[in-house]
């Protein structure tokens, strides 16, 4: 894996070839993970909420190569993409998934609710909005550590909308905590749309509201949210405050797994889907020079035995013993 | 232990706490509504002189966002801080339910033992004062109720300094009960009050025919009952629980197991109330060694009335303790 910490230094906004190179991985990542997710699911080999993040992937992508293992990040239940891209281990994710002992929760999380706090991903949540008022206080203590550490609070359009976010951005901006708020607008809030439940055209107008630099940028161009990211995260880390991303994308699919998505224009996901932005920007590394097709198939077959292993791992897992049920509801010896 | 004892209060002890807390443990924050010194040191002063003492960025006055503040206490608990969060008025945590109840209770349970959240959310509360019905409810049941939680809820200053400096150094979210009627009674306390022990009751007062266990304000109430009795000639044995959850079985069914009679009596209102509990785990684990069904107290099932006059009749009445107890010595055993 590629370190942010080869890069802050510098002022670049272009990510340089390696980067590239990296940032498509975890894409295609993400996207093989979710084909498999769904494949496995529609097999019957597992039962689990599952909220795809297929079409999102450039996103946490963009901002992760910009962050180091010991940052942090929230997210929320469409989030493991973002556990991914922030470098979850592949078999310990999918023995989560699987419910198994194995799993970076002991199979007590579930896909709802990953974490693993030795890459940094310190909280998935169920709940819209909660990834924020708690990344606040990740990056409270960052800043009274006096080290240089952020974290990136992850959420969709729809928890604009709840009373979370606007208490954490005002509380982010008015402590000027290390924390940038990376909206993932899919446009959808579950079956509704945008408009439908928004008040402003674009969200990134509320950080007016919160006296923090607020930023549109097409989430499904890597070198654009790239940059976005990188500024943010840089002023984040030299003390300046937060800021508020939000990031244009669209959902490929439905709310949830098995969910009937006729709420959904069919022209307007044919299109996005059309456009889909891991294969444009495997198209684009190779027009540009910065991989080969032998290179880039090589990366996606062994990203493919990746998965295929760990799904082996899962399954081939031990369940929890009944005892894990009554245990880490306290720490182990508290009262 | 010193034998040494001063006059003192309910504020003044959770204050001391936190600050001999602050003072061996840098990881000790205290944030919430108004709680640093240019805002007064909190609505009734129990932060008073923290910030001044320990600075502006251990001590922070936050905005009247009470998902935010236990968000952040949250977040930092979980890169080793140990957040002391003021939720000003009990009747205030419902607006932060998310993150007390899906977040800082179950994330230990969730990521399976990785995070856990080490905060301690303080609250006032208690009828009495014509405080309303949205400033003045009991809600302790509700937190019990809630596996990953713990609740505390003292009745002197004694145990608010020794149960306060325990839940700072617990490594799980305490929920610290601050009762509104007694915060400003004088109390004979040690002058070194040691950390008192989560989940351990205080047996006040040793007595043969009825246990009467109580906590928080009515504890008090249960004191000047069990006085009453006394006089009348029914001995008293006396349960301050002080650890709501987890609540101390070992000594309530002891002492019940001796004396074959229980009266329960708490604010909240009674129906589905800790006491609820209290008398199930009693006739589960005592039922042959009963000598009356044993009795529960607390507030009628209504909110909380404005009206002195309708106020004083939703708060047991230590004579309706006294009562209580008396019913159960006239019941005629087989």
């Amino acid at each position: 894996m590629s370190s942010a910490a080869d890069f802050t230094q510098t002022n670049q906004t272009t990510p340089d070839a390696a980067t590239q190179v990296e940032m498509y991985r975890r894409m295609t990542l993400i996207k093989q993970n979710d084909e498999a997710s769904r494949k496995v699911i529609r097999s019957g080999r597992l039962l689990m909420p599952y909220y795809s993040p297929r079409g999102q992937e450039v996103i946490p992508c963009a901002v992760s190569v910009n962050l180091n293992d010991d940052d942090t990040i929230c997210t929320i239940y469409r989030g493991i993409h973002d556990m991914l891209a922030k470098g979850v281990p592949l078999k310990a994710l999918w023995a989560e998934i699987a419910g198994r002992i194995t799993g970076t929760c002991k199979g007590k999380g579930g896909p709802m609710h990953i974490t693993h706090p030795s890459s940094g991903a310190m909280l998935t949540t169920g709940v819209v909005g909660s990834s924020m008022p708690i990344a606040n206080g990740l990056a409270w203590a960052q800043k009274l550590d006096g080290s240089r550490r952020i974290t990136v609070a992850y959420f969709g359009d729809g928890a604009t909308n709840i009373g979370a976010f606007h208490e954490s951005l005002n509380l982010a901006s008015l402590w000027k905590l290390p924390v940038v708020f990376v909206c993932q607008n899919n446009r959808f809030a579950e079956h509704t749309r945008y408009e439908n439940c928004t008040s402003v055209d674009q969200i990134s107008k509320r950080a007016v509201a919160y006296g923090m630099p607020g930023v549109t940028v097409d989430g499904n161009d890597p070198f654009a949210m790239y940059a976005a990211a990188r500024e943010a995260i840089a002023r984040a880390r030299d003390g300046a405050g937060p800021t508020l991303i939000e990031a244009m994308t669209f959902r490929f699919f439905g709310h949830v797994f098995g969910d009937d998505d006729s709420y959904m224009s069919k022209e307007e996901k044919a299109a996005a889907i059309s456009r889909d932005p891991v294969p444009a920007f495997r198209a684009k590394l190779i027009a540009d020079g910065i991989a080969t097709a032998e290179q880039l198939a090589a990366m996606e077959a062994k990203i493919a035995d990746d998965i295929e292993e760990a799904i082996k791992f899962a399954l081939s897992s031990e369940v929890p013993p009944p005892e894990e049920l009554l245990r880490d509801v306290y720490a182990e010896g508290g009262a | 232990m010193t034998s040494q004892t001063k006059k003192t209060n309910i504020i003044a002890a959770i204050n001391e706490a936190i600050a001999q807390a602050m003072e061996a443990d840098p990881k000790v924050l205290v944030l919430g509504e108004d709680v640093a010194d240019r805002e007064g040191g909190g609505v009734v002063g129990v932060t008073r002189g923290l910030s001044t003492r320990f600075g502006d960025d251990r001590v922070k006055s936050t905005p009247i966002s009470e998902q935010a503040i236990i968000g952040a206490a949250i977040g930092a608990a979980m890169l080793g801080y140990r957040p002391v969060a003021e939720i000003m008025l009990m009747n205030f945590t419902t607006v932060a339910m998310d993150m007390i109840v899906n977040h800082a209770a179950k994330l230990r349970f969730m990521s399976g033992g990785q995070t856990g959240v080490p905060i301690v959310i303080r609250m006032l509360t208690g009828a009495g004062i014509q405080s309303g019905g949205q400033h003045s409810d009991y809600l302790e049941a509700w937190f019990a109720h809630t596996p990953g939680l713990k609740v505390v809820a003292p009745s002197n200053a004694e145990d608010a300094k020794g149960l306060m400096l325990s839940c700072i150094a617990d490594p799980d979210p305490c929920i610290f009960i601050e009762c509104v009627r007694a915060l400003g009674n004088t109390f004979e306390a040690p002058v070194d009050v040691q950390p008192i022990p989560l989940g351990k009751a205080k047996l006040v007062k040793e007595g043969r025919d009825v246990t009467i266990i109580s906590y928080s304000d009515i504890f008090l109430r249960a004191q000047a009952a069990a006085a009453t009795l006394e006089q009348q000639g029914i001995s008293v044995e006396l349960i301050d629980l002080r650890t709501i959850s987890p609540w101390d079985k070992e000594t309530v069914l002891a002492s019940v197991a001796k004396t074959g009679r229980a009266v329960i009596a708490h604010e909240a209102v009674r129906a589905f109330g800790v006491g609820a509990e209290i008398a199930a785990t009693i006739n589960e684990e005592l039922f042959g060694a009963l000598k009356a069904p044993v009795a529960r107290l607390g507030a009628p099932f209504t909110p909380v009335p404005f009206s002195n006059a309708l106020e004083q009749h939703f708060l047991v009445k230590p004579e309706q303790i006294v009562e209580a107890a008396k019913a159960t010595m006239k019941v005629a055993v087989n």
